[in-house]
């Protein structure tokens, strides 16, 4: 659905994105993670046919942004929440949603069908004749999703949607991407949440200026840090470290009366690791497998390109 | 180029308009001020001078006071247009009508549009006003209805759009660099000066304000036009819109 290779923009001398090469699949959840100034808006911007390139290739189902012809065919076939939700505030829900419904060229009988649709959705429907002004943020917030799929984009951007929301508003933002996802829409999200990228994007790429890493969140995990296993004793003796260094030949660590063991396949080296440890006398009072999460690999990724 | 499209943001700026306080007073008091305070000026200048006052100055002052739908016409377009491209600015609302399947061209023409329309309008609801009140105050010092005439017929029809126009494309330059509307507004108003300068010619006799001058500032008008209409367009480009605007 969107194929992009070696994607730059310059904005004078400096690389906003340099080198840019991915695809996202039909129906995919894509998370773009990165610190601020990564070129994560940058790309959607350029993606969105908004700024132009400076290098590389893009293309949006069959057409290829940057080619003028083209630009007015993608605007149309994707929809974009920008950071800021920029509503018309004098305007009311509805009519913030029939005025982009129009510029979408979308009948009036199904573009006032989708307004209901999303409006009730998203719990606005009650307020649909209230100026966008009166509402609060996460309203704002809702209402600006709902004009992004009034006309029913094939492809959806989103940069940070949950960004600055309170919880409850976040979860009903973050709810309504998985039933999207489940209706096999495809999403290119922007985000600073590594917890929302983990639940909600089918794969992540983690970008600061040019891409770092690409994968499932799974893949991402167990890309960088091998898992490690923390077991919990009465007391750690030297007998007992001398057994496990002699036996497996892995990192281990002491801190007070915990082991942590770096280990591959904790399936069958944790049984051996506690075997050793009892055979020496030592009393096991809690074993927990630890698996990195998503934020460890995200700040040693990043950390590693500075 | 669709004017369908250019429509929609014209209809959706007027909605906006109509609805602000700020903007409902621009659109409103100077035409009111000039439509009914003018003749009442005219009133007021019969009853004092009486017989002293001869027909070619009373004919001469309501042209000239006339001529204040012209510098009415740099004004409002101005304060309207200003107030929608720095609106956009302001509630960042630019990205995802960027982001809308619709040219530049169309945007630029639809904001045009929506500043010109209501502009327009009231001012033109203030000359019918202007013109009955004046006729009623004169007719029985005159002995005929002097106004409508070629002269405000030209300037009603020829002048006041070109004005309005240019005034539109000089608020989208000045918009550009502006953060603040009413800071665009404030170098948006400089497009008055020339006319401003125009009526004191009149006033101090170096100017007559007949047919013939008004198709002359008429044509420099469209000159203006064409010239402000590259450089705004030239402003008026996407990228530019989105990195140098916001």
């Amino acid at each position: 659905m969107i194929n992009i290779e070696n994607l730059t923009k310059k904005f004078g001398e400096i690389n906003a994105v340099e080198g840019l090469t991915f695809s996202v699949e039909e129906g995919e959840v894509f998370g773009f993670l990165g610190p601020n100034g990564a070129g994560k808006t940058t790309t959607i911007r350029m993606l969105c046919c908004l700024i132009s390139k400076s290098a590389g290739e893009a293309t949006i189902g069959a057409y290829h942004v940057g080619k003028e012809t083209d630009s007015l065919l993608i605007r149309k076939m994707i929809g974009l929440v920008p950071d800021n939700v920029g509503l018309y505030e004098d305007l009311t829900a509805f009519e913030n949603l029939d005025f982009y419904g129009k510029l979408y060229e979308c009948p009036e009988g199904p573009r006032r069908e989708n307004i209901e649709r999303f409006l009730k959705m998203l719990d606005l429907w009650d307020r649909k004749d209230a100026r966008a002004g009166s509402f609060s943020k996460g309203m704002k917030q809702k209402l600006a999703l709902a004009r992004a799929l009034v006309h029913e984009p094939k492809i959806l951007f989103m940069d940070e949607p949950t960004a600055n929301l309170d919880p409850e508003s976040a979860k009903t933002v973050r709810d309504f991407i998985l039933e999207l996802k489940k209706q096999g829409r495809t999403i290119f999200l922007n985000t600073h949440n590594l917890d929302e990228a983990q639940r909600v994007c089918d794969r992540i790429g983690i970008i600061k200026t040019k891409l770092l890493t690409i994968g499932t969140p799974e893949q991402l995990r167990g890309s960088l840090s091998k898992p490690k296993t923390e077991i919990r004793l009465a007391q750690v003796t030297e007998t007992m470290l001398s057994t496990l260094r002699r036996l497996i030949p892995n990192k281990i660590e002491v801190s007070d009366n915990k082991l942590l063991i770096d280990v591959t396949d904790p399936d069958k080296e944790n049984p051996v690791i506690i075997a050793a440890i009892t055979s020496t006398g030592g009393q096991v009072r809690e074993v927990t497998q630890i698996v990195p999460s998503l934020e460890d690999v995200y700040l040693q990724i990043v950390k590693e390109t500075k | 180029m669709r004017i369908s499209k250019a429509w929609i943001v014209a209809a959706k700026d007027i909605r906006v308009f109509l609805r602000k306080r700020y903007t409902i007073y621009s659109l409103v008091v100077f035409p009111i001020i000039i439509g009914i305070g003018l003749p009442f000026a005219l009133n007021f200048v019969i009853s004092r001078q009486g017989a002293l006052l001869s027909t070619q100055h009373l004919t001469d002052l309501m042209n000239a006071f006339a001529f204040f739908f012209a510098i009415g016409a740099s004004v409002i377009p101005t304060l309207l247009a200003s107030y929608s491209l720095v609106g956009e600015k302001v509630e960042n609302s630019l990205e995802p009508l960027l982001a809308a399947p619709i040219t530049d061209s169309e945007l630029f023409l639809g904001k045009g549009i929506g500043a010109f329309i209501p502009s327009i309008g009231s001012l033109y609801i203030g000359s019918i006003i202007f013109m009955a009140l004046s006729d009623l105050f004169t007719h029985s010092t005159l002995g005929y209805y002097y106004f409508p005439n070629w002269t405000i017929g030209i300037l009603l029809l020829i002048l006041m759009p070109f004005i309005s126009v240019l005034s539109v494309e000089w608020s989208v330059i000045v918009s550009a660099r502006a953060t603040d509307p009413r800071a665009a507004q404030l170098q948006g108003v400089l497009i008055t000066i020339p006319l401003f300068f125009i009526y004191v010619a009149t006033e101090v006799g170096a100017i007559k304000l007949n047919t013939s001058t008004i198709w002359i500032i008429s044509g420099a008008a469209f000159i203006a036009d064409i010239i402000l209409f590259f450089l705004s367009t030239r402003t008026f480009q996407r990228e530019e819109i989105l990195t140098k605007w916001t």
